[in-house]
């Protein structure tokens, strides 16, 4: 049997060494006894300094160890256990992973299982000493502000505790006393040592008025007063639950918390002001308030006015607020048409898409890309044309982080034509360009046949003429490159004879 | 308005916040003050540094500028017909209360809101002056949350973004006709192209970089809303839907629920009862079915329809589909495994790295965290077969929790 004394301080690092040596030396697991030691690591090496040179007799040929960096952290996170067995479960467990006979965090193995739960445990811990130190201040003599905190961690938390508070009270110098070690930080040094001063009864019991020990905390400060009153007011006592409160907060580390005396009369009383809440009257405000009310600015005070609209800045307003069908609900906002008043063309889509929707300009997104790339390569300026679409707000089903485009039906087209025929009347354009089933339906009250019909022009109710071609999103979907080339181009056409026929005159 | 002590402001302007259930203060931009030049830490998992006697985490420090508003918002203790005590708070107080908890490890940082005094823009302009002092005068690197006035000017909310961790915009109610009836001065429009205008900013601001993406620089903490439980009629399939409508259109990192509750000088429009806990409950636990399990949000709730109060969404769902099960955890995808009830994400990445080098048995799933008390019907693998125990009604008997479990008070 060998008998290895770990330090206090450092002690996990250091069984990970003596592990790596036992198992370079093929000690097998169940002749070492680990203990823990009195005090300073060069005590602890004179008590028990394995002899990691002489390998024992007869055992097998040193395996080369390899672990994940999860199982590492793992293993070194449930070393911080307070179970006495953790060091002779951890270097059992090492060994089996070290002769390949255990796969790392395979669940149906219960030594496994149990150093998992042990991992779970320390985490937790750490956790919580993360979320309920409470430091108070220290008289400081110079620039740096001091603080100091009792705390009582169930496991060995101290150790992987303390670094993260070194990371978040950078300019400050701090100690945090446990029973067992203290962490000291000063001047951005972090150094854990054993607690020397005994260890007080906790915050409350804590008498005040004495000389601050470096390890136990001063007395309370004004500040925590305030806090108490935070406390006790972001409390909504309609909805006590001090079953979920605990679950979070277990008794265990009240006696530490300034706030948590408060806790039993805060509920005493819960239930008798929610009455009181739900019981009272409803109060009519007071004459200032009902003066100041009727001068409010509501939102719908803003609305354009009704009916046809004189101007296409005026056609701009009443579209934002359009609700003539349900589609409004769910889309950001209405999306209307674009570019110069005297445009001779005007250019139909079928509806805004997603980032259409959220800038709040029409063509935006990558079919409008496509179309100005393509416009471009057809000698037509979209800056000279008026580009909208025949519904002005996005059809979508949510889908998880994304929204799916959805082709609006026949009611929704009708019920935007309003909107659509206004720019038409306003612009008064020599040609119309309806791209895809949607505007061609608006446009023609027929949206079948794209295909055929595409670079024919139409002349329905003798108004401006239309010429129908494919919607620029058709090119995207098409999966087939031969095919998406060839529309590419028709499309290219159609928009090249529409750019041809405007500047024919 | 009457000169107040610090602690009579603090009470009047935290008893005003506590309707927000926003606490998170998790993710975003990894800062810490080892260079001994500031305070404070932020970036990894959120701490709940305490938890009031409602079960709620204390994480941040939530309070309201003033109670002061013009709007008259039904549902909102702080609305201009209420008569509740009025404070305001300079802004170095809520500067001072910030930094002094902080430095005593009893929060993550700031959660500002207030009423609207004035107008949108005056208000917005104070609680950009705050964030800003704290960030530039005392180098706070801790976590803040500026509730975002829908109304104000772009340049108040571009400045807002880059000082705080995440903004928030309260939708307030699930449907546009909700709102117009019960906060008049709000505009379901307004509220959405503010939500959709921080989208883009934050899409601006990740500018990709040779090591791919890299978290926003604006809101690195992303953006939340709030969505108020039971002071109107919407029905939950109609709260999920907007849910599901918010989160695909805006990238929203969380939606809250909070269940109405009696305020103090209640309006009229409103019902005087108790919370509905439970049914806010069940909508979180839809929530996270719709972000995390994949489902949608009309499959949990159909059209018009309520959650079952009794059962929770995901076993309401497994036993009006029992067509789909049992399922064989040995063979199934990881979607049809999400679908089991009593298995959560970690059971089901469990499983499926433990079956890649062995035969999983009944006896294991316990060990890899399924419930099996709601598990047991829903699966078959060697060592189980739950037979006749998916068919009848005896099943919703036995996967109802104990009646007293039901009872939250």
């Amino acid at each position: 049997m060998r008998e290895i004394v770990l330090p206090r301080v450092g002690s996990v690092a250091e069984w990970r060494r003596q592990v790596r040596g036992l198992l370079a030396a093929g000690v097998p697991p169940d002749r070492v006894i680990w203990r823990m030691g009195q005090a300073a690591p060069d005590l602890f090496a004179e008590a028990a300094p394995p002899d990691l040179a002489t390998p024992d007799a007869g055992s097998a040929p040193p395996a080369p160890l390899r672990l994940g960096r999860e199982a590492v952290a793992v293993l070194e996170s449930a070393m911080h256990h307070s179970d006495p067995d953790r060091f002779a479960l951890g270097h059992a467990l090492v060994a089996r992973l070290a002769a390949g006979r255990l796969v790392w965090g395979d669940r149906s193995d219960p030594p496994m299982r149990r150093l998992l739960a042990m991992d779970k445990a320390v985490r937790r811990d750490v956790h919580k000493m993360h979320a309920f130190v409470r430091f108070r201040e220290l008289p400081a003599d110079g620039p740096r502000r001091r603080f100091a905190a009792w705390f009582e961690p169930s496991q060995n938390s101290l150790e992987p505790a303390a670094p993260f508070f070194a990371r978040r009270f950078g300019d400050m110098d701090w100690v945090i006393a446990t029973p067992g070690l203290t962490a000291r930080c000063v001047g951005g040094t972090l150094d854990i040592g054993e607690t020397q001063a005994p260890p007080p009864r906790g915050i409350a019991a804590d008498p005040g008025g004495r000389a601050p020990l470096p390890d136990r905390p001063p007395a309370p400060d004004a500040a925590e007063d305030l806090w108490r009153t935070y406390y006790a007011s972001i409390f909504n006592p309609a909805r006590p639950m001090p079953r979920a409160m605990q679950a979070e907060m277990p008794k265990k580390y009240w006696k530490n918390l300034p706030e948590a005396a408060l806790i039993p009369g805060l509920l005493r009383q819960a239930e008798d002001r929610s009455r009181a809440m739900r019981k009272a009257q409803p109060r009519d405000p007071s004459p200032r308030i009902e003066a100041a009310m009727r001068n409010r600015r509501l939102p719908e005070r803003d609305l354009p006015p009704d009916g046809a609209a004189p101007d296409l800045d005026t056609l701009a307003r009443q579209i934002r607020t359009c609700t003539r069908c349900a589609l409004h609900c769910h889309a950001t906002q209405a999306v209307c048409g674009e570019g110069p008043h005297d445009a001779e063309m005007l250019i139909v889509g079928e509806q805004p898409g997603d980032q259409e929707d959220l800038q709040g300009r029409p063509f935006v997104g990558p079919a409008g890309q496509l179309f100005d790339r393509i416009a471009g390569e057809a000698g037509l300026d979209r800056r000279r044309v008026w580009v909208t679409n025949a519904v002005k707000h996005f059809k979508f089903t949510p889908r998880g982080k994304r929204r799916i485009h959805q082709r609006p039906d026949a009611g929704e087209v009708q019920a935007c034509n309003w909107w659509l025929m206004q720019e038409v009347r306003l612009i008064r354009p020599r040609l119309i360009v309806a791209m895809g089933a949607t505007a061609a339906q608006a446009l023609t009250g027929d949206g079948r046949g794209i295909l055929k019909r595409r670079g024919g022009l139409e002349r329905p109710d003798g108004g401006a003429p239309v010429l129908v071609t494919l919607h620029p999103s058709a090119l995207l979907r098409q999966p087939d490159p031969a095919a998406a080339a060839a529309q590419e181009a028709g499309f290219r056409d159609d928009l090249a004879r529409a750019a041809g026929f405007v500047a024919a005159g | 308005m009457t000169r107040r002590t610090l602690t009579e402001k603090l009470a009047i302007l935290a008893d005003a916040a506590k309707y927000d259930a926003s606490c998170a203060s998790s993710g975003g931009q990894r800062r810490d003050s080892r260079d001994g030049k500031g305070l404070g830490s932020s970036g990894g998992t959120g701490i709940c540094h305490a938890y009031a006697p409602d079960g709620r985490c204390i994480s941040l420090l939530k309070i309201l500028l003033t109670n002061v508003c013009i709007y008259d918002c039904a549902y909102c203790i702080n609305r201009v017909s209420s008569g509740v005590e009025r404070a305001r708070f300079t802004v170095d107080e809520v500067v001072r209360l910030t930094v002094e908890f902080y430095r005593r490890n009893y929060i993550e940082g700031l959660f500002l809101s207030s009423g609207i005094v004035r107008s949108p823009d005056d208000t917005m302009s104070e609680m950009v002056r705050i964030a800003r002092t704290l960030r530039e005068r005392e180098n706070f690197r801790g976590y803040i949350h500026l509730k975002t006035i829908p109304d104000a000017a772009p340049e108040l909310i571009e400045e807002a973004g880059l000082l705080a961790d995440r903004l928030s915009i309260n939708v307030e109610l699930p449907t546009d006709s909700g709102l117009a009836r019960l906060a008049p001065e709000k505009s379901p429009r307004t509220i959405r192209k503010a939500m959709a205008d921080v989208r883009l900013r934050r899409e601006e601001s990740r500018e990709p970089s040779h090591t791919g993406r890299r978290p926003a620089r604006f809101a690195p903490a992303g953006q939340s809303t709030q969505m108020i439980v039971g002071a109107d009629a919407a029905s939950d399939a109609t709260i999920l839907g907007q849910s599901a409508t918010l989160y695909s259109g805006y990238g929203l990192s969380r939606v809250y629920y909070s269940a109405f509750s009696p305020i103090p000088d209640a309006s009229r429009l409103l019902p005087p009862e108790r919370p509905p806990l439970l049914r806010e409950h069940r909508l979180y636990q839809a929530d996270w079915l719709m972000r995390f399990y994949g489902f949608d949000a009309a499959e949990i709730a159909p059209e018009g329809g309520m959650l079952d109060l009794a059962l929770d969404p995901k076993t309401a769902w497994a036993l009006a589909h029992r067509a789909a099960f049992p399922v064989d955890p040995n063979r199934a995808p990881r979607e049809v495994l999400l679908r089991v009830p009593g298995f959560g994400t970690r059971t089901v990445d469990r499983i499926l790295a433990a079956r890649r080098h062995r035969s999983l048995r009944f006896e294991d799933l316990a060990a890899m965290g399924a419930v099996m008390r709601r598990a047991r019907a829903f699966v078959t693998l060697p060592g189980w077969s739950p037979r006749g125990l998916l068919e009848g009604e005896a099943l919703k008997a036995r996967l109802m929790p104990a009646p007293q479990q039901l009872s939250l008070f």
